[in-house]
């Protein structure tokens, strides 16, 4: 792995060259875009005159615009990262181009099923409000129940390693519920609760609480002991055990347990989100499925996966400050 | 409160300790490991007291019933008089093993003590001198792992020193460090130890070390550990390595340890 090329097989220029150089590869990706804007432009759709479609052009136009300065200008520091991405610029480019052809000009995918690029292009200008309204409908159950399930799951899993008392009553329930699904609990949620929104919190809650909890536990109960036996020789207190010690050590476990949990916490979400409650993406999916409306099934699906990458993203980079103590130690 | 500060003030720097025949062992597939054997010893206030064993015989075992983390199988352990229950911040150990807290700086790491006792906000001069003390006052923000193996022991060390113990544990504190550093590190432990007056109890493996260092040298035996020679060194300090009574002691200790053809 030189720097003579990079992962993605395309001639790299990593950063360290002479500054002031052109990128054939932003020029290039530059050029598949307006490609894609010059086909939607130019060649005219096959049956119907599909909304949007000049709108479309111009926008992938003036992301041709923008990556092909990018690959002109001499580098300035903000870009590099945009040059890192330079080889997934002119594939999604290129892909554009042939999503474009293949429904729009060609009708070769079955309709209404795949929707062409400017349909989403018309969800996301006529239908913003209510996606705007789903997004937050979402993150405000998704948030409120995976906060309360990662801090009681932590406090269990800390209790669970400290106290025999704790461990004699929680971790028998825990093995029977924990391998449970969590939406297996959704139909008695449902009636038990005052409301779906009730319901959906405590589902999401549990499906974070149980992989948070048994981490935290592992992670409590590895603990080197001699980090023990030196603080309580220093004079430390069951307190400063728990709180200075045993917390700080097992940290990189929960962190684990964190992301296990929001990922079995997504799934809860949208499912929950299906079946009950009245709000969010889940019920735009579901709503939108239930009128054939395939365009705005893909804008929202598109959305919910931006939204639950950028939590883990968020998560990642929330661990990476905490525990940055590990880097140097282990391999990330 | 005032009183209490009084009753602290009026106790000499050092701690006296006094082990009555203890025995110890570990239970291993169901049966007991001896490990001591009627280990009897009786240390001054301000004595530098130095074990010496083969590996394996017992040695850590006993400083860590001294340090109160386990209770004797049999006997019992006395620190001023009064039995020993568990740890206690007057009696600190450094570990055979520096064993860092890697998500704490040097400095957070050596303030452990006195944070544990809430008493760091008051104190915090106390752990900018003992990192001077071991020369990593620029390694104060570095993490463990950024360390060297004699830098990590060092640090170690300052973190027992600043709690400023009355009885100073100390399991192969200098096994880590190569010699030049280890001898420098030898003489700042005594003048530390005649400066701060506390009894100091270091277990070594290096003969030349504990005649170097301590007011006595004991000897255990192979496992189960019973004391087979007690030696006083009367010398004044500083010491000097090739001093003909020292020679002649670790002549002695060699003979006791079964290696006196050697050397
Ligand atoms: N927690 C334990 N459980 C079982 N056996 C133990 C335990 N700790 C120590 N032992 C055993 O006790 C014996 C003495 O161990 P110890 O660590 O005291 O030796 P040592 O004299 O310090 O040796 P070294 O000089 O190599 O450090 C060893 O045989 C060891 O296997
Ligand atoms: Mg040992």
């Amino acid at each position: 792995m030189a720097h003579a090329t990079s992962s993605a097989g395309l001639p790299a220029l990593e950063l360290g060259q002479a500054p002031g150089r052109i990128d054939p590869v932003l020029l290039l990706a530059g050029l598949a875009w307006a490609g894609a804007a010059a086909v939607t432009l130019l060649w005219p759709n096959a049956t119907d005159d599909w909304a949007f479609t000049e709108e479309l052009a111009y926008l992938a136009a003036a992301a041709a615009a923008v990556l092909a300065l990018a690959g002109l200008l001499p580098r300035a520091p903000g870009l590099a990262r945009l040059r890192r991405a330079g080889p997934w610029f002119l594939v999604l480019g290129i892909g554009l181009a042939v999503w474009e052809i293949a429904t729009a000009k060609l009708d070769l995918l079955p309709r209404p099923f795949f929707a062409p690029p400017q349909e989403l292009l018309t969800v996301y200008i006529d239908d913003w409000p209510r996606l705007v309204e789903c997004v937050l409908a979402s993150l405000g159950l998704l948030v409120t129940g995976y906060l309360l399930g990662a801090i009681t799951g932590f406090v269990t899993g800390i209790g669970l390693g400290w106290s025999r008392l704790v461990g004699y009553w929680v971790h028998p329930v825990l093995r029977l519920i924990g391998p449970l699904p969590p939406v297996a609990w959704l139909p008695v949620a449902f009636f038990t609760f005052p409301s779906s929104w009730a319901a959906s919190v405590f589902l999401i809650a549990l499906a974070t609480f149980v992989p948070v909890t048994i981490l935290t536990w592992s992670g409590v109960a590895s603990v080197n002991s001699a980090y023990y036996d030196i603080a309580r020789t220093l004079g430390a207190k069951n307190r400063f055990l728990v709180l200075k010690v045993a917390v700080p050590a097992a940290m990189p476990h929960v962190y684990v347990g964190l992301f296990m949990g929001m990922a079995a916490s997504f799934a809860v979400l949208v499912v929950a989100e299906m079946m009950g409650v009245k709000a969010g993406l889940g019920w735009y999916l579901q709503w939108a499925l239930g009128w054939a409306a395939y365009g705005n099934m893909y804008a929202a699906l598109l959305i919910t996966a931006l939204m639950c990458s950028s939590l883990v993203t968020l998560l990642f980079k929330v661990r990476d400050r905490h525990l940055a103590w590990q880097k140097g130690m282990l391999k990330w | 409160m005032v009183s209490a500060a009084l009753a602290q003030a009026a106790l000499p720097p050092g701690m006296a300790l006094s082990v009555e025949r203890v025995s110890h062992g570990f239970v291993l597939q169901d049966e007991l490991l001896p490990v001591l054997q009627d280990i009897a010893l009786d240390i001054e206030p301000g004595e530098f007291v130095a074990l010496l064993g083969p590996s394996g015989c017992g040695k850590s075992t006993l400083l860590r019933l001294i340090a109160g983390l386990e209770p004797p199988r049999g006997g019992r352990i006395l620190a001023d008089g009064a039995p020993i229950t568990g740890p206690d911040p007057s009696r600190v150990v450094v570990f055979q093993d520096p064993t860092l807290y890697p998500w704490r700086t040097v400095w957070d790491n050596v303030a452990l003590g006195l944070e544990a006792r809430g008493i760091l906000k008051s104190q915090r001069h106390r752990v900018d001198q003992a990192l001077e003390l071991v020369g990593l006052a620029r390694f104060a923000s570095a993490l463990p792992h950024q360390l060297s193996g004699g830098m990590a022991q060092r640090a170690a060390l300052a973190r027992a020193l600043v709690n400023d113990p009355r009885l100073l544990i100390l399991d192969e504190p200098l096994g880590k460090l190569d010699s030049l550093t280890r001898l420098t590190m030898q003489g700042e432990l005594v003048s530390l130890w005649q400066r701060a007056g506390f009894t100091a109890l270091m277990v070594t493996h290096d003969i030349e070390e504990a005649l170097f260092l301590a007011t006595r040298v004991i000897v255990f035996s192979d496992r189960p550990a019973r004391i087979v020679e007690e030696l006083r060194v009367d010398r004044p300090y500083p010491r000097h390595r090739d001093d003909p009574e020292l020679v002649r002691l670790r002549q002695r200790i060699l003979e006791r340890l079964g290696l006196g053809g050697s050397w």
